[in-house]
């Protein structure tokens, strides 16, 4: 492949033409005017991939988060029983980098039927968003779907301790304040 | 000291002293928290030195300690506007190293995610280098596009900027429906777009006097300095690692390496430019005969690689970023080295730096596009 051709470095007559007459300053202001204009009377319908107007009119309008967004950790209840899916195997915390999962179990004698097994139970699940990057592997290591991070992105809040995040939390999911004018 | 009787009054007025000036770590034109100690003679830069490791986090001490597939998202955080590049070289490093064949759609969705990166990457750097030089409408435009980009990126990966794109062994998610549509969207908004980009700089005057002749590298020097990526490649030596050993799909895929002439600022811009150009026929090339079939391989979950070491290096879009692994046969690597792009090109700074005034070295700090995630690792 040649070389790139570098226009702007040959001396032509046209060229101190078009330096005299400033007509690369004109040019440009023409992209930047042609924006400006469009600005001024372009609606915000959204969906337009050609628009003028790109600023997201976040707290006002909710925010756009797509489906696989990687966000605020939830644990998934059973829809049918209402208890928890978590057969508290730990997986999730093996596989997390930073170790910012924390499960807590029990061995407790679980009567199916007429058996009596002894088995696993979650007792607590604490979650430290604070160390969290958010990565997708605790729920990729979940084999029940339990653990999933969500779209929720709201995660400010006042106070260090706020950050982690206990069973509860994690299975109701943070309630926010809906601020109104 | 000198005595008094040894300076002359006229003598005092025109040979100034050597002044030594701290640039940074805390400087917005250094990208980051680099510092740089320049010894002046009025305002031209007579010697150089760069001091990093402010943003040093230990990444491939890190490693040692982690699971092969704990330690990918650490990648995302070294060159944290091109994540998806890095991702891509740790992942294929680990693929050689297990000896896995990954799926061909997984390989052209790679290929198509990482171009898209690579535009990413050098838009973020040319509204930066602009807003340094003082073009401030460039960077305004650029993050525009970047922002579409961004949002392929959410919808397809589930994350914007530290991405975790690729799993070892292929693709978390196979592509959503809208996928292909929209990125071909963008392929037909996008080179307007550029030329949109170079109305507003490549005849500018302020532009030109700013970039043209500044921060000369010889081909010679920048081979000797190691120098990989766009700053190599605009002082006129063709080397592409796409093309001398091709990863990925890349085999497959037709495009050019565009080549500079005269090593300096300007040329190394319209070389990224033009870059930007073969991406995008790069991805439409990818899209177009993207293959059917699974997007993961057959990975155990528990990875232990056989012993052994491999080195594998892929082109990022600030240069070669490569990936040194040793095994030891257990789940954790024995070894783990980066080789950094921006750090090795960093040491050009120096050379393209000597000679010009201090305003300059802000350009050619921006035209090496460093990022210090990756300087410091």
């Amino acid at each position: 492949m040649p070389a790139i051709n570098v226009a702007g470095r040959k001396r032509s007559f046209s060229g101190i033409i078009k330096r005299l007459l400033l007509l690369d300053l004109f040019k440009g202001l023409a992209v930047t005017f042609k924006y400006n204009i469009r600005a001024l009377y372009e609606k915000r319908d959204g969906g337009n991939p050609h628009q003028a107007l790109y600023t997201e009119q976040y707290p006002l309008e909710a925010a756009r988060v797509s489906e696989r967004y990687r966000g605020a950790p939830r644990l998934n209840l059973d829809p049918e029983t209402g208890g928890t899916l978590c057969i508290a195997c730990d997986l999730c915390a093996l596989a997390c980098p930073v170790d910012c999962i924390d499960v807590g179990s029990i061995r407790r004698e679980v009567r199916d039927g007429a058996k009596v097994n002894k088995k696993k139970v979650l007792t607590t699940f604490t979650f430290d968003t604070s160390r969290c990057m958010f990565c997708n592997l605790c729920s990729e290591a979940c084999p029940t779907d339990c653990l999933e991070l969500t779209q929720g992105f709201e995660l400010a809040v006042y106070h260090r301790s706020g950050f982690r995040w206990d069973r509860e939390m994690l299975e109701k999911g943070i309630s926010y304040v809906k601020y109104t004018k | 000291m000198q005595s008094q009787e040894a300076i002359k009054p006229h003598e005092t007025l025109l040979d100034a002293e050597e002044m030594v000036l701290n640039m940074g770590p805390q400087h917005p034109s250094t990208h980051g928290v680099l510092r740089v100690i320049l010894k002046l003679d009025g305002e031209t830069v007579t010697d150089l030195d760069c001091d990093i490791g402010y943003l040093h986090r230990g990444v491939e001490k890190i490693a040692e300690h982690d699971t092969y597939q704990m330690i990918t998202p650490y990648w995302d955080r070294l060159d944290y506007v091109a994540a998806v590049s890095n991702d891509l070289c740790y992942v294929e490093g680990v693929e050689k190293l297990l000896q896995v064949e990954v799926p061909r759609r997984a390989q052209y969705l790679r290929v198509a995610l990482t171009e898209l990166q690579r535009i990413a990457s050098h838009l973020l750097w040319l509204g930066t280098h602009a807003i340094d030089i003082g073009a401030v409408t460039v960077l305004l435009y650029c993050f525009r596009e970047r922002e579409e980009i961004l949002k392929i990126f959410e919808d397809f990966i589930g994350a914007r900027l530290t991405a975790h794109a690729f799993r070892i062994g292929g693709l978390q998610w196979d592509a959503y429906p809208e996928f292909v549509d929209r990125v071909k969207e963008f392929l037909k908004m996008m080179p307007t777009r550029i030329d949109e980009y170079e109305t507003l700089l490549n005849s500018n005057r302020i532009w030109l006097s700013r970039t043209v002749g500044i921060g000369v590298l010889s081909a010679e020097d920048a081979i000797n300095l190691s120098l990989t990526g766009p700053v190599l490649r605009g002082s006129g030596v063709k080397y592409d690692i796409r093309k001398a050993q091709p990863y990925a799909a890349y085999a497959d895929f037709d495009f050019e390496i565009p080549v500079g002439e005269n090593g300096d600022t300007y040329d190394r811009y319209l070389c990224r430019m033009a870059e930007m150009r073969q991406s995008l026929s790069i991805i439409e090339q990818a899209l177009d005969g993207l293959p059917e079939g699974p997007v993961m391989a057959k990975v155990p979950k528990i990875i232990k690689p056989p012993v052994g070491e491999i080195y594998h290096s892929i082109e990022a879009p600030k240069g070669e970023i490569g990936v040194y692994l040793v095994s030891d046969g257990t789940g954790k690597p024995y070894r783990m080295r980066i080789r950094p792009p921006s750090y090795i090109n960093l040491q050009a700074l120096k050379k393209m730096s000597i000679g010009h005034l201090v305003a300059d070295v802000v350009a050619i700090i921006g035209t090496i596009d460093i990022v210090l995630g990756e300087v410091d690792r």
